[in-house]
């Protein structure tokens, strides 16, 4: 018999169900695959700019993708693949902004990880840390002076990210203005190149979260149904109306910074340790050993997967890009206000 | 009766909040207390609820904002002195303004700029910004001379798609009165002619128009006449009503409040030297505040800034050429 709740070690603070654990683990498989599919497209040279993987922080950010509803608001960061597919961004979005199609939503325009439709709750990331958690606090704000008040927020960030003016002032404007804000710090042990020992001096990122005056909790980011319980848990407080949360996982990036960086300098202690395990082999495992999802069942998962990437890849490289001369070159959305400058 | 400036600019969000549910205003001590400047005077209490107090936090309150114009609202944002506005810059230029042309989806917020010295006020409370932002693409920035260009270009911004930042000018706040409150306006990116005449052309804007006013009427007694052209808006800049006015007088003086090196002055005077050359009978000359922080004491702050002194010299002189 299949248990529909799972409690693991019947320590969790709230108890995860197979169904949302299930799903949350497709869009990892999802993810990774194509992560990969994106960095051997940038080592053959088919993409412009950057490449940034989500490798190792699967199983925080589909937690965080698969605990919203649709109509909630996601504001994810770089590392968020998992948890953009879980809230409902499709392959075709990512591959095309990556690929610079015209039909994707940023149209060449914008790249990469730059990407999002605010209109679907789904925050295109501006590069600047810290910029996306004041403009999640002024939807969730704007949706209840309009009266809507089952909504929930949940914004990204990294450990680097919390050095950040912006993260500080957005964290204590959602305290004062008790927003329903999730703030899922991950901790990955760096910042590009910088430990967390050039990074902060206090012991532990959620000992800020008491001085905001904001409930928190740590997690471990590599165990899927940890994630779940405790982001399922914030979401459903901040629901309620208990204000803003915080998370702090601990994990390891198990990538460069961007396909550029061989990450040479990350510990090998770290990377040897508790902290640098694959969350993408431990939730494998531990569904395998709970019986929740086969061998084979995993298997056709990842084969989908695969599928669907190859699909998309090969469609959106046969798509246009961006035409220079078509391009109306204005930023404004009232084109009658243009400045006639003459270029 | 008669409304001032400030007057002007509190009715306007009054008027703005009375019509359209979607507008709410954010920012420091605007609540109870009505504003530094008392620019949100007994709004709070008419509007509840939409009037809200916020951190000093300039860039929250940015973020904020975009968020809000997001999900449909009009948010106004005051900054305290234009000067603190550049703690919420990176919120301005790069979330602000890249977003409709990254998305798609546009970006209606209005950032309320109270700019200007006056004197005492000192190196942090008395800049002029116009000239920074008019340099980002996807911005509006307006800087209204008149009591009711204030009125009515503040309704304006509040209406238009994009992220206005609109340099209200203090000088002005007081002192500059309206017999009444405007019924129609000239469109916004529409420069007007302040007063005809057909020797010089002075283009200002904000409270640099009313030096060039004083001028104008100065040189009148010496037989000179002086057009003065009130840009409104630095962004969009009216070059057509710019070139147009030289094309009457054949010399150019442009005068601005901000720092020297680049700004609106410089672009007006490219603009007529790139598509006007032909029709100046002398070098065009600019005149802006001196290339250094904002002075404190009267004595020097008097002179860092054009005066309807320093004004009717560079004119003289540009009218002897
Ligand atoms: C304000 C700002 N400064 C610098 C950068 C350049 N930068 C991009 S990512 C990054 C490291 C971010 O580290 P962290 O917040 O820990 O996130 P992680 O990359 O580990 O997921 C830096 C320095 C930036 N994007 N924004
Ligand atoms: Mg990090």
């Amino acid at each position: 018999m299949v248990p529909s709740e799972i409690d693991r070690e019947g320590d969790l603070e709230s108890p995860v169900s197979r169904d949302l654990c299930l799903r949350a683990f497709r869009w990892m498989i999802l993810a990774r695959v194509l992560d990969d599919k994106l960095a051997s497209l940038y080592r053959g040279g088919k993409i412009h700019g950057g490449v940034f993987l989500g490798r190792g922080q699967e199983a925080l950010s589909a937690a965080a993708g698969v605990s919203l509803r649709r109509s909630d608001v996601f504001a994810p960061l770089i590392r968020d693949l998992a948890g953009r597919l879980g809230f409902g961004e499709t392959v075709l979005d990512v591959v095309r902004t990556y690929l610079g199609s015209a039909l994707g939503p940023m149209r060449g325009r914008d790249g990469n990880v730059h990407r999002g439709r605010p209109r679907q709750g789904l925050l295109p990331m501006i590069s600047h840390l810290g910029a996306m958690i004041s403009v999640a606090n002024g939807i969730l704000l704007a949706r209840r002076l309009k009266g809507v008040t089952d909504s929930v927020g949940i914004a990204s960030i990294g450990d680097g990210a919390t050095s950040t003016g912006s993260f500080h002032e957005a964290l204590n404007q959602a305290a004062v203005e008790r927003l329903p804000l999730v703030l899922v710090v991950a901790n990955n042990q760096y910042a590009y190149s910088t430990g967390n020992e050039r990074q902060f001096a206090c012991r532990a990122l959620i000992d800020r979260a008491p001085g905001y005056g904001v409930e928190g909790c740590t997690v471990d980011g590599t165990s899927l149904v940890e994630c779940l319980s405790a982001i399922g848990q914030a979401v459903a407080r901040a629901r309620e109306g208990r204000g803003p949360q915080m998370i702090e996982a601990r994990l390891l990036r198990l990538c460069g910074h961007g396909e550029h960086d061989d990450a040479g300098y990350v510990n090998a202690e770290l990377k040897a340790g508790a902290i640098g395990r694959d969350c993408l082999k431990l939730a494998e495992e531990f569904l395998r050993g709970r019986n929740l999802a086969s061998p084979q069942q995993i298997g056709q998962w990842r084969r989908e997967a695969q599928a669907t990437v190859e699909q998309a890849v090969a469609q959106v490289q046969r798509e246009p890009g961006p035409d220079p001369y078509a391009e109306e070159w204005c930023a404004l959305s009232g084109r009658k206000l243009a400045d006639p400058a003459q270029v | 009766m008669s409304v001032t400036y400030l007057e002007a600019i509190r009715e306007a969000q009054a008027r703005a909040l009375a019509e359209d549910s979607r507008v709410f205003i954010y920012g420091q001590d605007v609540g109870a207390f009505g504003g530094a400047f008392k620019a949100t005077k007994n709004l709070a209490r008419e509007f509840p609820g939409r009037v809200m107090d916020a951190p000093i936090s300039e860039d929250a309150i940015v973020g904020l904002g975009v968020g809000a114009a997001l999900e449909g609202l009009r948010p106004i944002l005051e900054m305290q002195f234009a000067d603190f506005s550049t703690v919420g810059f990176n919120q301005i230029v790069n979330q602000a303004a890249t977003l409709f042309w990254r998305t798609g989806v546009p970006c209606p917020i209005t950032i309320r700029l109270p700019c200007g010295g006056t004197s005492g006020s000192g190196p942090f409370h008395s800049q002029n910004l116009e000239t920074i932002y008019s340099h980002y693409p996807g911005l509006v920035v307006m800087a209204p001379a008149t009591v009711e260009d204030a009125y009515s270009m503040l309704l304006a911004a509040i209406a238009i798609d994009d992220p206005v930042i609109f340099c209200e000018h203090k000088l002005l706040y007081y002192h500059l009165k309206a017999e009444s409150l405007p019924a129609e306006a000239l469109p916004v990116g529409k420069a007007r002619l302040a007063r005809e005449g057909r020797d010089l052309t002075i283009v200002a804007y904000s409270a640099m128009v009313h030096e060039a006013l004083a001028v104008a009427a100065q040189l009148a007694t010496e037989d000179v006449e002086v057009e003065v052209v009130d840009l409104r808006t630095v962004k969009p800049l009216d070059t057509d009503t710019v070139i147009a006015s030289v094309a009457r007088t054949g010399r150019l003086l442009a005068v601005g409040e901000s720092w020297p090196w680049g700004g609106v002055t410089a672009e007006v005077v490219s603009r007529v030297a790139a598509e006007g050359f032909n029709l100046l009978d002398a070098p065009p000359v600019r005149l802006n505040s001196r290339d250094t922080p904002v002075p404190f004491h009267p004595s020097l702050w008097k002179a860092h800034r054009p005066t309807a002194e320093s004004i009717a010299n560079a004119a003289r002189k540009l009218l002897r050429q």
